[in-house]
């Protein structure tokens, strides 16, 4: 028999050796999933992650930067003219309000403008040689990215100036010609080579002569379309990217006091501002359908009409004669269509403006093997290569939204497969993770805050001037705006999980953004870690058996 | 909005006090690390380890720790806990195993006040006033069976702080009805049958109040769900000598027939309806309240619990789900717990 009772014949021992794993029906797995923003932006860029640099404020902001310009080299101008489709896919709209992601952008892009920071050129020189025609978005783009890879590269653009539509078509009142240029600058300053007033008539010609090795097209869509307006002699009709262009180019067009324009896009709205600042007294959009029904944002509709211009919804024009535009009233039919109505009225006025679409010039491809053109547009495949080897094309030239951001974007992936295709290769873009929901998230844990806004110019001063329209918010404005990012479906190291946990199963492994990993000698499976996770960055399931 | 005639000075008062997700996420790197919770730190000392037999989603196992770290880490690691039977006992301490990894003595379910006070005693008379000492237990062991114990600590004011882990029965033995059980609640004992089905109306006992009447140094209410508020509240409590009590919500999904990842969710409609204020007393008066950041109303927090089942099932009790309502209205009334809604005002 012991001399010891038989409590104390038992080591001590801790609970550690108790696996309490073997519990476990399901198990919590650490995930990334594709936030809203990113997935929106036509030019692929990876907003959360910029913003999430951002977010830390001063040492962050050229970080942020940096991570940005990865896959856009504008950001300075994106910040101003981009429609924002990252803003209306935003999760947090639907707590408050959406993240101005623009502002913050437009603040990275002044601050490097502001600092000098410099981009950086990458992979080492591939010995090929690469010729981009046109210097607008989609090709500075292009450019920009084939340097990076180590291509030679050389733009050629007819114009006098580089920035295509955004200097051609986007007014200075949206976009200040110093931030486009110190862009552009600085793209250049990577060692591509810009040959301005230089036209391209035959690309393979060109391609030729310059031993190059591909080719990417961005000409843009430069040509007003017309309609025919029966008019008397002396009426003056120009159409508005002629007016835009020519403006740019130091012409100071005479319009006279009433002028009026024809269109319902965002190149109708920019006349019919340009129009009131060059001294209009009455600006008037004419528009054969309705306000719902106009393709013009609703900020841009929004501004104009803060600036006084005038709109005439459910017009055509039939006729200009004399100072005297006879409008013909119009009616939506059942499938939203407007019909004439037969009724008419009159509006004077001095001058007419064409804005009802632009075309591409497309005669540098004319007799290329292979091409195909529809709708007035060059057909290009997935890799944006046309159907002749070697030529990619991208931009206002190819079917799709023309807008400067999709441009921005179709240059950064026609330069990858450009990249690509001169390895002799072919570019697998990265697999795309599952959407992260608003359902997803658990929004308890964001503090409340209501989005910053940017400053505007008093509409007086708009009417007098091409003074830039919206301002750009101080720094602790966009540090307040960057922070109200969810971070929807990406760890953002809140410790969250590691606090929760009340089987202390979740391993913080390190500083912030090093992240954790489940313990699974000791996970029973409760779900806590993924049911408190703000941003959905944790899923359960189920164990294997 | 910029306002260009701002000046230098102007522009540095109105430095961003905006955090992203604030105080209401256990660490944020956005925070100063002083600022993140003792649970954010690597270094935590885990008073209660890995390996316990507490169910999936515990919430008096994630108490416990969150209550103990922070102490710890208040005294520097010189830390003695005695702890009531219960199920915080069973669950970390089967013999010879030990998840405590702090010096920590078994009790009785009713003396563990006075074990504790015996503590405080004895290290007093060896002159280590260096040495802090806890006592803890479940509602049944504070409430209930050692109430007399609790008391008379309280009344001689020995030096001890208490923690109540609140889950609302007796759940190791079988979820039987304790004197902290709310109206309405299905236990083993209080049915879910007949004209006043589950647990009865009536005063339970106010734990936290009947402390406060004792007129201690301090007193807190506290939910898991707030982890910054709980800490900061131990951290006030170690502050101090003298008799402290701290009263924690802490969801029990097998009791309460809820699902283990909806322990805090729990927790936090629990305060945010008003049926459970969080608040800190000082010398039996109340000094600061946790004012409610998005009032709900209290059917969201009874549905998930099936203890609650019989109210809203075939046969629905809305007079009894209004009853309820007016229990939380009137402590919001009673506290003050509506603010302007406003951050600061939610403490972070």
């Amino acid at each position: 028999m012991s001399a010891k009772p038989y409590a104390i014949t038992l080591d001590v021992g801790s609970s550690l050796a108790n696996k309490t794993g073997s519990w476990r029906e399901e198990r919590a797995v650490y995930v990334d999933r594709m936030p809203p923003c990113n997935d929106a932006c036509p030019a692929g860029e990876n907003i959360q992650a910029w913003l999430y640099e951002a977010e830390e404020g001063e040492g962050g902001y050229e970080r942020a930067w940096r991570k940005l310009v990865e896959d856009n080299p504008l950001p300075a101008v994106m910040g101003r003219v981009c429609y924002h489709p990252c803003e209306t896919a935003c999760n947090r709209a639907q707590l408050d309000e959406a993240v101005g992601i623009h502002s913050v952008e437009r603040f990275l892009g002044d601050e490097a403008i502001r600092r000098g920071w410099r981009l950086e050129r990458g992979a080492e020189p591939s010995g090929k040689r690469v010729l981009v025609v046109g210097a607008g978005p989609s090709g500075l783009s292009a450019a920009y990215h084939l340097t990076r890879l180590g291509h030679a590269v050389t733009i050629h653009d007819a114009g006098p100036m580089a920035g295509g539509m955004m200097r051609f078509g986007i007014p200075r009142y949206r976009l200040p010609r110093d931030v486009l240029e110190a862009e552009i600058e600085r793209i250049l300053d990577l060692g591509v080579e810009l040959e301005l007033n230089h036209k391209v008539d035959d690309v393979l010609e060109a391609m030729r002569e310059g031993d190059f090795d591909a080719a990417f097209l961005a000409v843009g869509a430069h040509i007003g379309r017309r309609a025919y307006v029966p008019a008397g002699e002396a009426e003056r009709i120009v159409d508005a990217v002629s007016l835009l262009e020519g403006l740019e180019e130091g012409e100071k067009p005479l319009l006279g006091r009433r002028v009026a324009v024809y269109g319902g896009g965002n190149t109708a709205m920019d006349a019919a501002r340009t129009a009131r600042r060059l001294g209009a007294t009455d600006a008037v959009v004419v528009y054969r359908r309705t306000r719902e029904r106009m393709p013009a944002h609703d900020f841009e509709v929004a501004e104009a009409e803060e600036e006084g211009v005038m709109m005439r919804w459910l017009s055509t024009v039939k006729h200009f004669e004399d100072g005297k535009l006879l409008l013909e009233r119009m009616e939506l039919d059942d499938s939203g269509f407007p019909q004439p109505t037969g009724e008419t009225e009159e509006l004077e006025a001095d001058s007419l403006v064409l804005a009802l679409g632009q075309e591409a010039d497309l005669s540098l491809l004319d007799g290329v093997p292979g091409i195909e053109v529809a709708d007035g547009v060059v057909q290009v495949g997935p890799n944006m290569m046309t159907g002749h080897a070697g030529v990619f094309a991208g931009g206002d030239m190819v079917p799709a939204e023309r807008t400067v951001t999709v441009g921005v974007g179709h240059g950064k992936r026609a330069a990858r497969h450009i990249d690509a295709w001169l390895r002799g290769g072919e570019h697998e873009p990265a697999p795309r993770h599952e959407l992260a929901g608003f359902d997803m998230l658990n929004t308890w844990y964001y503090s409340d805050a209501p989005r910053a806004e940017q400053p505007r110019l008093e509409a007086v001063r708009r009417a007098s001037g091409f003074d830039e329209v919206v301002g750009g918010l101080d720094e602790s404005n966009t540090l307040f705006e960057a922070r109200r990012c969810l971070s929807c479906g990406n760890c953002f190291s809140c410790d969250n999980c590691y606090g929760v946990c009340p089987d202390n199963a979740v391993i913080k492994l390190g500083a912030p953004g090093e992240r954790y990993e489940i313990d699974l000698d000791f996970c029973k499976g409760c779900g806590l870690c993924v049911a408190e996770c703000p941003c959905g960055a944790i899923e359960m399931v189920p164990e294997e058996t | 909005m910029t306002e260009p005639t701002e000046t230098e000075a102007g522009k540095r008062d109105q430095r961003v006090r905006f955090y992203q997700v604030g105080s209401h996420v256990v660490g944020n790197r956005l925070l100063d690390p002083e600022q993140r919770t003792v649970q954010a730190r690597m270094d935590r000392s885990n008073t209660l380890t890995s390996g316990h037999r507490a169910c999936r989603g515990c919430g008096e196992a994630l108490g416990a720790r969150y209550v103990l770290d922070a102490a710890m880490r208040a005294s520097e690691g010189k830390l003695v806990a005695a702890n009531a039977t219960g199920c915080l006992e069973v669950f970390s301490t089967p013999f010879p195993e030990s998840s405590w990894q702090l010096p920590w003595i078994h009790s009785l379910f009713g003396n563990a006040p006075a074990v504790a006070s015996g503590v405080a005693a004895a290290l007093r008379a060896k002159g280590r006033d260096d040495i802090r000492v806890v006592g803890q237990g479940g509602d049944g062991g504070t409430v209930d069976i050692g109430f007399g114990c609790l008391s008379g600590m309280f009344e001689r004011n020995d030096d001890v702080l208490y923690v109540c882990y609140d889950n609302e029965a007796y759940m190791n033995t079988g979820v039987q009805r304790s004197g902290a059980t709310p109206p309405a609640a299905r236990t083993a004992n209080t049915k879910p049958i007949g004209e006043h089905p589950g647990n009865v109306f009536g005063q339970g006992k106010d734990m936290p109040r009947i402390a406060m009447a004792h007129g201690i140094p301090y007193v807190a209410t506290a939910t898991v769900a707030e982890p910054h508020d709980l800490e900061r509240k131990v951290e006030a409590a170690m502050s101090l000598r003298g008799a402290r009590y701290i009263h924690v919500f802490v969801p029990c999904p097998l009791g309460w027939g809820a699902e283990p990842r909806d322990t805090i969710k729990l927790a936090r409609l629990v305060k945010e309806t008003g049926l459970f204020p969080v608040f800190e007393a000082s010398d039996g008066e109340v000094t600061g309240v946790s004012r409610i950041r998005r009032r709900t109303p209290v059917e969201e927090y009874l549905r998930p619990q099936r203890r609650y089942a019989h109210l809203f099932g075939e046969h629905p009790r809305p007079d009894i789900v209004e009853r309820l309502q007016a229990i939380a209205d009137r402590n919001i009334r009673e506290y003050g717990l509506l603010g302007d809604g406003s951050e600061e005002e939610a403490g972070w």
